[in-house]
């Protein structure tokens, strides 16, 4: 049975006359990674505030751990860690006092040891006694991810944790995560606008737009709602257009790039196209079903 | 909770360069005034005896530690603010700059604890200040100055005072300066809390220290009410110990206002710092 870690309930937070965040409502559950996506603007770091006591809503109701976060505020934040858009750290400290400094106030008596361990996890061994003012985006990155887990926090949120980062960046961060829940089972609310990021790592997310929770679900579930694309690579292209055209006129199929065709069709259909271009002696080179959350996502906040 | 984010907010200023400014600052003015009393003191000190040339007669080393100290700190209180305030005025818009201030938050420390341990650190790194000043101007005066009886000249007229009757004084009166650079640094940490950058809350800071001091030295009716409450009225109340008879109660008073201005400056910064959204 899901244990709800977090339940937010038609939460609203106006900025003078602007309504940043209007009735979102969603739960995350125990051991989930939880996508939090939302275009530029839609009030994603807003909520995630609220969700850490930086911004106080307006309306609505956060509990976290079965606890209100407006009563139990210093028990809960005890056992979450985070980073917000972009781990600030004391430039003129270094990456181990930096970790001494939030550690201590994190409720936690993390050791020299633990920091070393922690440095090393987040691939910073070597360079605790550095300054921070000299560290790379991606190094503060993966300090704040130390950071975060340095007093061993069951609930770990990140807002935007790869903005900035280069790809090589990226991969480390998301593999970071991705540990996390494997190998601690921590529960991670990570939000993003980076979609390929938020449909290899979380299973579940929640969708909000203008302000507005949108949609919430598996992200597995959300994204099989969509029409499946079968892009094939095969030879002679046109003329198997015409065929599958003729044998199943309600398809669409158009002619994408090269030697490569798309058909919008329901997965029943795949084995049946391949059986048939098979059989009229077309030569399959690749045979690929696309289903991506980038499109769910554009369909929703069109919508 | 309270003083490991107090011992945190040591380290940080520790760790600050600006920190030592205000150090640095301090030294070098006292041994521009020491070398100019060393090269010049006594035409100074004749500018002051002239006008009792006719009916006094001064024997002895008139320009001695005693007197140099009681010049120094005279000359010094009015720019020490600024030091102060140099460090006090980052503590919370410094951590908003930087973006500390989100971390900070989203730990289980409550805000006001937040606010009330930089209050702490400010003040121990005001007392540092003080005290770094009270030792240039004692200790390090009177041995390149000897000491000897004091006069000092007051509104009421001069006051001879006996080397062994100052000790006493000097030290009531760094306490009472220590007061008023608190509610300094208290201003700044009250206005820091509104700020998202450091320059704002130390330029305010200062720019409230001169507006007020202005308003005390106008001779105009319709701010005599007001005086008495200004801080900034009782930042010299450490010079009544070296009248005779000292005005306790005049004493008692600043010290009154100057507790109940930084109560006020804490409890506002505390307030503002509770209902502020971290949009930063």
């Amino acid at each position: 049975m899901n244990e709800p870690i977090i339940e937010v309930n038609h939460l609203s937070k106006k900025f003078g006359n602007f309504e940043a965040v209007k009735d979102v409502s969603f739960t995350v559950n125990k051991g989930d990674v939880f996508g939090f996506l939302g275009p530029n603007g839609a009030g994603k770091s807003t909520t995630i505030r609220c969700l850490l006591s930086l911004i106080s809503p307006n309306a609505g109701s956060i509990a976290i751990f079965g606890k209100q976060l407006a009563s139990h505020r210093s028990e809960i934040l005890n056992n979450i860690g985070c980073i917000i858009e972009k781990p600030d750290f004391y430039r003129y400290l270094s990456a181990e006092k930096n970790l001494e400094i939030f550690a201590r106030i994190s409720g936690s008596d993390s050791s020299k040891k633990d920091i070393q361990e922690m440095l090393e996890f987040v691939g910073l061994d070597g360079r605790g006694k550095d300054k921070v003012k000299g560290f790379s985006h991606g190094m503060k990155q993966r300090l704040g991810i130390a950071q975060t887990l340095l007093h061993k926090p069951d609930l770990i949120i990140l807002d935007e944790p790869t903005t900035g980062l280069d790809p090589q960046g990226i991969i480390e961060v998301r593999n970071l995560i991705l540990r996390l829940k494997t190998e601690q089972n921590k529960t991670v609310v990570l939000s993003s606008h980076q979609l390929s990021e938020i449909e290899i790592i979380a299973n579940r997310m929640v969708i909000i737009n203008k302000g507005k929770s949108v949609i919430e679900g598996s992200v597995e579930a959300l994204v099989n709602e969509q029409e499946l694309l079968l892009q094939i690579e095969l030879s002679d292209p046109e003329n198997a257009i015409k065929l599958i055209e003729m044998e199943y006129p309600a398809l669409i199929v158009k002619h994408l790039y090269g030697s490569t065709i798309e058909i919008a069709l329901d997965k029943e259909m795949v084995p049946k196209i391949n059986y048939l271009l098979v059989n009229k002696g077309f030569e399959i080179h690749s045979l690929e079903p696309k289903r991506k959350l980038e499109d769910f996502f554009m369909k929703i906040i069109q919508e | 909770m309270l003083l490991k984010n107090t011992y945190n907010e040591f380290i940080k200023i520790i760790a600050k360069p600006r920190s030592y400014i205000g150090l640095g600052v301090l030294t070098a003015l006292i041994l521009v005034i020491l070398f100019a009393m060393k090269a010049d003191g006594s035409s100074y000190i004749s500018f002051v005896t002239a006008s009792f040339d006719q009916t006094l007669s001064f024997n002895g080393n008139i320009l001695n530690g005693n007197l140099i100290a009681f010049i120094i700190l005279q000359m010094l209180i009015v720019h020490i603010p600024l030091l102060v305030a140099l460090v006090t005025g980052d503590l919370i818009s410094g951590e908003a700059a930087m973006g500390t201030i989100r971390m900070l938050a989203t730990k289980p420390i409550s805000r006001t604890k937040i606010v009330l341990s930089k209050f702490i650190a400010g003040a121990v790194y005001t007392l540092i200040l003080t005290i770094w000043l009270a030792f240039l101007a004692l200790v390090v005066v009177k041995w390149m100055f000897g000491t000897g009886d004091m006069i000092v000249l007051n509104s009421s007229g001069l006051v001879i005072l006996q080397e062994a009757d100052i000790f006493w004084r000097y030290g009531c009166s760094f306490i009472v300066a220590y007061l008023a650079l608190l509610t300094v640094s208290s201003l700044s940490i009250c206005l820091s809390a509104f700020a998202e950058n450091s320059i704002g809350p130390i330029v305010s800071t200062m720019g409230i220290i001169i507006l007020f001091t202005i308003i005390g030295s106008l001779d105009v009716t319709v701010f005599d009410s007001i005086k008495i409450f200004l801080f900034t009225t009782h930042m010299a109340s450490w010079r009544s110990f070296f009248e005779d008879p000292i005005s306790m109660k005049d004493i008692w008073q600043s010290i009154s206002i100057l507790i109940v201005h930084n109560i006020v400056l804490v409890s506002i910064a505390v307030i503002k710092f509770n209902k502020k959204d971290i949009t930063s």
